[in-house]
């Protein structure tokens, strides 16, 4: 298993080499969008507005950090189930999005989409918010600001760490349950 | 009789709410400890010192362990010598607001069709029960959104017994894979009705990691389901190993003759609760 530094925004170039169980350190700036902001791009999109951030060569960090403490750039800030976000993520890599980050299991849409658009899907260890946001050192609000929680946020990111789970040439690193090992008669 | 004025749970529910969210209880922390040791995949032990740094950093900085500081589950256990003064439901909610504020937790509660946020995790999710005693104990948790989305109610038949719970428990485990962030805890009601059944999961929730149920029989049955789980080998976040749960709970009660509800209760392993007695 390999390690890469990348820096944004990401290239077919940074992507091709990528293969699930890579350490990757991103340098740079990423995007937040949860839920409600991708129903929000998918109505900015659909009305051919312009989207809030270029999509072309961008990360979009599936989470809905914690408010930011006095002193901080931001609050907690790990990643949110990511198949929630299934239904809108093959249409924003057709636009050019490089890179999700977030966690668990992704449809098999998803899979196919970052095969023909040459993307790829992140994990971040779920549950490690503090620790995540020590390599955010800024933030800010750029779209969505009623949306709390769930609005679009800037984030400039330091050797944020992450793992490669589903490479652009089918690899996923996700264990298959061991079914017959737990009882399971299938 | 004991008189026990509402006002004086505000401060204390309060501060359960700030501290649960900033510390976990040592239990779990020894449990990653423990597992880390006996882990032999290098990702599954990497998992646990993450998990081991970033309850290190949420204390030394103040910042919650997780972005998700959950919605606001209660179980008020009210003595039945007590005199409650005012509103008791009022006072846990008040309390439970001006904690997520304080604390710079994340408010996650929204209506379910319109999805906008209530603004104040409001309304805390409370179940009241009484007890024997001059006590109120109030136990707090945050639930986090992503285990609870892969938590499941059944009813099955009684046919089924308990090969029939331990098949639907392990298999809601293989199919919630790594989405659940484990290592997982579960907590698992079985018996009552369709709505007992969940609350008993939840309740179990709130025992200690390390806590084996009073009755011989049914900690027989937690550590049967422990390992048929762990057999899976989903691992930590889903990356293989040998602990994909923490702990099993379980929680019974009778139920119809016709029936066996059995609930699924899947908390993550940021295991936030707390307990206080007034």
């Amino acid at each position: 298993m390999a390690e890469y530094t990348l820096n944004t925004p990401l290239t077919d170039e940074d992507i091709t080499p990528l293969k699930a169980g890579d350490v990757v350190f991103i340098n740079g700036t990423i995007y937040t969008a949860r839920d409600a902001a991708h129903k929000r791009l998918m109505d900015l999109i659909d009305k051919g507005e312009a989207t809030p951030f270029e999509l072309k060569g961008s990360i979009v960090y599936y989470v809905g950090p914690s408010p930011a403490p006095p002193g901080r750039p931001i609050g907690a800030a790990g990643p949110t189930t990511s198949y929630r976000m299934d239904t809108y993520a093959p249409r924003l890599h057709a636009l050019g999005q490089k890179a999700s980050i977030g966690k668990g299991k992704r449809s098999e849409e998803v899979k196919a989409a970052l095969k023909e658009h040459k993307a790829v899907y992140f994990g971040a260890t779920g549950g490690a918010g503090a620790l995540l946001s020590k390599c955010i050192t800024a933030a800010k609000v750029i779209a969505f600001d009623e949306l709390g929680p769930e609005a679009i946020r800037e984030l400039t990111v330091e050797k944020f760490p992450l793992l490669v789970i589903n490479d652009c040439h089918g690899g996923e690193l996700y264990a298959v349950p061991d079914r017959k090992a737990a009882g399971l008669e299938d | 009789m004991r008189t026990v004025k509402a006002q004086d749970v505000i401060a204390p529910v309060a501060n359960m709410c700030r501290e649960a969210n900033l510390k976990l209880p040592d239990d779990v922390k020894q449990a990653f400890r423990d597992h880390m040791e006996s882990e032999d995949s290098p990702a599954a032990k990497e998992i646990f010192r993450q998990l081991l740094e970033n309850s290190a950093m949420a204390e030394e900085t103040g910042l919650p362990l997780c972005q998700d500081c959950g919605l606001a589950v209660f179980f008020v256990d009210i003595g039945e010598d007590v005199i409650v003064e005012g509103s008791l439901k009022d006072a846990v909610t008040q309390g439970m607001i001006q904690g997520y504020e304080e604390g710079y937790l994340r408010k996650s509660s929204c209506d379910p069709m319109s999805r906008a946020n209530t603004g104040d995790n409001a309304p805390a999710i409370i179940h009241f029960d009484f007890v024997p005693g001059d006590k109120i104990t109030i136990n707090f948790m945050a639930k986090g959104g992503g285990s609870e989305n892969m938590s499941r109610v059944t009813m099955l038949a009684p046919a089924q017994g308990w090969e029939g719970i331990k098949k639907f428990v392990v298999n809601r485990v293989a199919e919630a894979g790594p989405n659940p962030c484990p290592p997982t805890m579960l907590g698992i009601g079985i018996g009552g009705t369709f709505e007992r059944a969940p609350i008993l999961a939840k309740r179990s929730l709130m025992r200690p990691l390390n806590d084996t149920h009073a009755d011989p029989e049914i900690a027989k049955l937690e550590a049967e389901l422990l390992d048929a789980v762990n057999a899976l080998g989903i691992g930590p976040m889903g990356l293989g190993g040998k602990t994909t749960c923490l702990g099993v709970k379980i929680e019974m009660a009778p139920c119809h003759l016709a029936s066996l509800p059995l609930a699924v209760n899947v908390q993550c392993h940021s295991i936030r609760h707390q307990e206080v007695v007034i």
